[in-house]
């Protein structure tokens, strides 16, 4: 059983169709790269994945538990990274996690071990008792990564987890999620396309909310099954680094369009 | 219990002393307790051992500093995008109303409680019944309770504070005076006299009043619980709204 099983999911904000129809699902081990164009629905369907919205139509499962229906088992396997990395900015990230653990049902010792396991690997202890909001933008993304893996889910989804960091913190962020995917499940979303050939398993772009590619990535080659909303399904062929083709040609509208 | 309702509790509670709001609002309260009190209530003057002057302000009080407290219950979390960490997280909606709820009303009882030394004072300089005194302090508490839970509900459906704020000062407003003549009397004219006696019976001044008289009747108790239920509700409604998008 997939860990991940996305089944047709559709949005839509009044007359706006965010997302029309993804289904997909994601195994133990793979780490699957979200790409997509700026409002391609890529937050959206994250947002629907884990609980936060109410799908129109179609529904996710986590480790097999409805997200609609059975929220609750669904949430605790799973640890979100939300868009932005929000956090409590009066709060220190020491009281963040601890609030966290608390509502994750941790205490005492499971608690303090879980905390100090994440604050070392999200490399945090410098700054545990500053308030949040004085933190500069790659503490507080790496804030969000600390509470978002704080209980080890088998399940990860993370909506661009390196958005906004300098280089090296990027490296960082991009070795944590290599280290972890043996034992999860893992959706990214981004918009770095070299982060893909980097860190993922396998890779989805998504437009104007539907799955238009979709394939494995080995050996930094990707092959892709592609469905274009105007063109003929296909397969594509590409060396990772050349991903930025790719994507161009499958979601670039022509100029009068736009 | 319902699963992590603590959590949030604590959480809610320690955000009003992480800001100066907590420091702020416990002294513009006590102040304007005190100077209602004593300057405009006469407190010294008219000669009397009881807190009567004291309590008959609260209703007044509560209905612009109440809000200030509630505004940023759910208005706070969906501008600062945490709401999305908070209903992402595995604990029932209820667990997230009721937690918030409840620190913001144990706040509230802080600051109430803080005006202890006008008791201490009456009980000085005269003999007080201490029963009316307890009655009345239970009253304005779960009064407290009732504007704490319509500025939830409010909050919940805006994510912006002030709107939050204003909303609530007149929602809380009708609530107030629901009995008064300024609503009767513009209401007497065409509504049927039924219907009168059940708005004015939801006069929080109405209940208030009762219990300061010394005496906590079932039917004010259970009109502050529903009352307080009943927001609660629609305030879990608001928020579960605004998932459907």
């Amino acid at each position: 059983m997939a860990m991940i099983e996305i089944d047709g999911l559709a949005k839509s904000f009044g007359p706006v169709a965010a997302v029309r129809g993804v289904t997909l699902s994601v195994d133990k081990g793979e780490v699957l790269g979200f790409l997509g164009p700026n409002g391609a629905g890529k937050s959206t369907t994250m947002k629907m994945l884990t609980g936060f919205l109410t799908p129109s139509e179609g529904a996710a499962r986590i480790c097999g538990h409805d997200v609609q229906s059975d929220p609750l088992p669904a949430q605790r396997l799973l640890g979100y990274l939300p868009e932005g990395a929000p956090a409590y900015g009066d709060m220190t990230p020491r009281g963040f996690l601890a609030f966290c653990a608390g509502v994750r049902g941790l205490t005492g010792e499971a608690a303090r071990s879980a905390i100090e396991r994440v604050v070392t690997r999200t490399e945090l202890a410098r700054v545990l008792d500053q308030p949040i909001e004085t933190l500069s933008k790659g503490f507080k993304r790496r804030v969000g990564l600390a509470q978002a893996i704080l209980h080890d889910p088998p399940v990860l989804v993370m909506d661009e987890p390196t958005d906004g960091l300098d280089p090296n913190q990027k490296h960082v962020v991009r070795e944590l999620i290599r280290e972890m995917s043996p034992q999860k499940a893992i959706i990214v979303s981004t918009h770095i396309l070299e982060e893909v050939a980097a860190i993922c398993t396998r890779a989805i772009i998504i437009d104007r909310g539907r799955v238009v590619a979709d394939g494995p990535i080995s050996d930094g080659r990707i092959v892709f099954r592609t469905s274009p909303e105007n063109g003929e399904a296909g397969e594509v062929i590409a060396d990772a680094r050349d991903l930025d083709d790719v994507f161009r040609a499958l979601t670039a509208r022509p100029a009068a369009a736009a | 219990m319902l699963k992590g309702v603590s959590a949030v509790f604590k959480r809610e509670l320690a955000a009003y002393f992480a800001t100066p709001l907590a420091t702020v609002f416990l002294v513009i309260f006590l102040f304007a307790m005190g100077a209602f009190t004593f300057y405009m209530g006469g407190f010294f003057t008219n000669g009397q051992a009881n807190l009567g002057v004291f309590f008959s302000f609260h209703p007044w009080l509560y209905l612009f500093l109440i809000p200030a407290i509630s505004m940023r219950l759910w208005a706070e979390e969906r501008k600062s995008g945490t709401i999305e960490l908070l209903l992402t997280l595995p604990i029932p909606l209820a667990s997230a109303v009721l937690g918030k709820f409840l620190a913001a009303w144990a706040f509230a009882g802080l600051a109430l409680a803080l005006t202890f030394p006008i008791w201490i004072t009456v009980n000085y300089l005269g003999h007080p019944d201490n029963g009316v005194i307890l009655a009345s302090y239970i009253g304005s508490w779960l009064m407290a309770g009732g504007y704490l839970a319509i500025g939830s509900a409010v909050s919940a459906g805006t994510g912006n504070q002030v709107i939050a704020f204003v909303v609530s000062v007149v929602i809380s407003f009708l609530f107030t005076i629901a009995g008064a003549p300024l609503v009767i009397d513009a209401l007497s004219g065409w509504m049927p006299v039924e219907l009168l006696g059940t708005i004015s019976s939801f006069s929080f001044l109405t209940h208030f009043n009762a219990i300061m008289a010394g005496v906590i009747d079932l039917r004010d108790l259970v009109f502050f619980g529903t009352l307080i239920a009943f927001f609660l509700f629609v305030t879990a409604v608001l928020v579960d709204l605004r998932k459907a998008g």
